[in-house]
């Protein structure tokens, strides 16, 4: 089940989780990688047949409040903490164009 | 000589036999005197210390009452947010940024009348277990400053070790509380899943992360988790029930408690750490304990399905620091460009190897085979650990594997770092407390932790146990 990891494939995920990534950090890393999937190796071993997948530990039901209308953050403060900000709203770079 | 226990502390302050104020500066002095060496905080806050300890004076002076912990000073790892305060998380994608609102911990803490003297260094986003990824430097043991004081909260482990701080929070999500506890000689005590709220923590794996206490002795942390703990409307994990007093359990003697000891547990700790685990094994029995066999044969792929689970959902909850609304941005002519470079600039490598794990555990085609195997990992630990409390009310274990270990050991090796958490992890997979309890020293003389578990809200007999184990070596 624990196919080598190529670096190619790295590159892929690193691409998914949109960080860029430099020739020697993928060169460095994807033997890391590969290292700590090879300890998953000793899972594969486990029937694991009719196990329920635990997801999160106190069961817990979705929770809902009263839809009434509450303070929230203050938007000045939150923008002013933003890297940039243009009426009264985050601004950032042309969403097309580029590598999608 | 001025008093030293949380009580003591709130006592003389609530008195008038002391001030806030006093007790304040007396920490500033010692962090005046060592923090160059240990470097535990990423920003000690001296204006905003001075007005709480100011406020909680004034509020003597009235003759109001400044709370159960009234000028008693605390440290707040440096991944919870206080308004207007940096919150780092040591890392640079969140440089220049200020939360607009106070964690759940933070309202709680001021409202009992404590006074937040730093915010502590960390691993990045919590991610180690050494306090050496962080973007800041690295934190040293107190007790040693060639040695690492573990973590990922090891600035405020050794904020209370070196006395900078009466008592500090953390977060744990494999042991990153119980392990620098450990490594630097204090109490820490990771509760319930659910126990304390998680608003206001900057989340690293959802569904492990748990606030928990340091402090120098058992009552301290138990009177501190009394006042961070309960429910709260704004962590919708939060349980929602009233918890019995901590403090309250501390009196009662461990006569007729069955303590187990896990004979199938992984191997690989050191003789010297194994040496006390059966001193406490022995004090425990020599006061009324009674010690039982338990296995919990799953504890041994706890590591596996560790780190496939918390990066997995690491992954996802970092995706959030994309330079839109946080901190750190490198401008590129389109968004994706700048989501990558920004990412790149501004994350350190153990929070991108993470992140690219976990997002290799969701991929397409990878999903079932990693992220969907470790959740069913996750239900055999749990089972197995009800099982064992079934027969036993808590389980004794080390709580890491060694002693602090030297600056750099573990190298570039995240696969040798990550055994240090071999047996901490599986409690918080099941969602269980677990609390470090100081017990001798080790090799080089330094501090050895001793680790009790409990089952679900079983805190009050955790405590009682980590109180009569702290008995003992008095």
């Amino acid at each position: 089940m624990t196919d080598r990891i190529t670096e190619q494939q790295a590159a892929k995920v690193a691409h998914l989780a949109r960080l860029d990534i430099t020739p020697d950090e993928l060169e460095r890393w994807t033997p890391q990688l590969e290292g700590v999937l090879e300890h998953f190796a000793d899972i594969d071993a486990l029937d694991l047949s009719g196990v329920e997948p635990m997801t999160q530990p106190y069961p817990l039901v979705n929770v809902l409040r009263d839809d009434v209308v509450r303070p929230g953050l203050d938007r000045a403060e939150v923008l002013a903490a933003a890297p940039a900000a243009e009426d009264g709203r985050f601004r950032v770079p042309p969403i097309l164009g580029g590598d999608m | 000589m001025s008093p030293t226990s949380v009580s003591s502390v709130a006592a003389a302050v609530r008195s008038g036999a002391t001030t806030a104020t006093a007790l304040l500066d007396e920490h500033l002095a010692r962090i005046a005197g060592r923090e160059s060496e240990i470097h535990a905080f990423n920003l000690v806050t001296t204006e905003t210390a001075r007005a709480q300890a100011a406020a909680v004076d004034a509020a003597v002076a009235r003759g109001d009452d400044p709370g159960p912990l009234a000028g008693v000073t605390v440290a707040l790892k440096d991944n919870m947010c206080t308004r207007g305060i940096p919150t780092t998380c040591s890392s640079r994608i969140l440089d220049g940024w200020t939360p607009p609102y106070d964690a759940t911990v933070v309202e709680r803490l001021r409202a009992a009348g404590a006074v937040m003297v730093g915010k502590t260094n960390l691993d990045e986003f919590a991610m180690g277990s050494s306090t050496e990824n962080s973007a800041f430097g690295v934190t040293r043991n107190p007790h040693d400053t060639a040695r690492v004081a573990g973590g990922s909260s090891g600035g405020s482990a050794a904020s209370v070790a070196a006395g900078f701080s009466q008592v500090a929070l953390g977060s744990d999500t494999g042991g990153s509380i119980r392990q620098p506890a450990a490594l630097c000689g204090v109490v820490g005590v990771k509760p319930t899943y659910g126990y304390v709220s998680r608003f206001g923590l900057v989340a690293y794996a959802s569904s492990l992360d748990q606030i928990g206490p340091f402090a120098t002795s058992v009552e301290d942390a138990a009177r501190v988790l009394d006042v961070i703990g309960g429910h709260d409307p704004n962590d919708s994990t939060s349980i929602p029930q009233q918890y019995p007093s901590l403090v309250e359990s501390l009196g009662r003697d461990v006569a007729g408690l069955r303590i187990g000891r896990i004979t199938d547990l992984p191997g690989g700790a050191e003789p010297d750490v194994l040496e006390r685990l059966e001193a406490a094994f022995d004090a425990l029995r020599a006061a009324g304990a009674t010690i039982v066999d338990v296995e919990v044969p799953a504890l041994t792929y706890g590591l596996s399905a560790y780190y496939v689970i918390a990066p997995a959902e690491a992954s996802s909850n970092l995706a959030r620091f994309d330079g839109v609304r946080y901190g750190l941005r490198v401008d590129a002519s389109d968004t994706n460009s700048m989501y990558g470079a920004t990412r790149a600039a501004g994350f350190g490598d153990e929070v991108k190897r993470r992140i690219m794990l976990g997002t290799y555990a969701l991929s397409a085609g990878y999903y079932d085979a990693y992220y969907g195997k470790a959740l069913k990992v996750r239900r055999l630990i749990h089972d197995d650990f009800e099982r064992a409390y079934q027969r036993a009310d808590v389980l004794l274990t080390p709580t890491s594997p060694c002693v602090a270990f030297p600056v750099g050991a573990k190298g570039d090796n995240p696969l040798a770092m990550y055994l240090v958490d071999v047996y901490t992890i599986g409690t918080n997979l099941a969602g269980h407390p677990g609390m470090s309890v100081p017990y001798g020293t080790g090799a080089d003389g330094l501090p050895v932790g001793v680790q009790v578990l409990a089952g679900t809200l079983q805190e009050p007999t955790m405590f009682r146990v980590g109180a009569a184990l702290e008995r003992s070596m008095s």
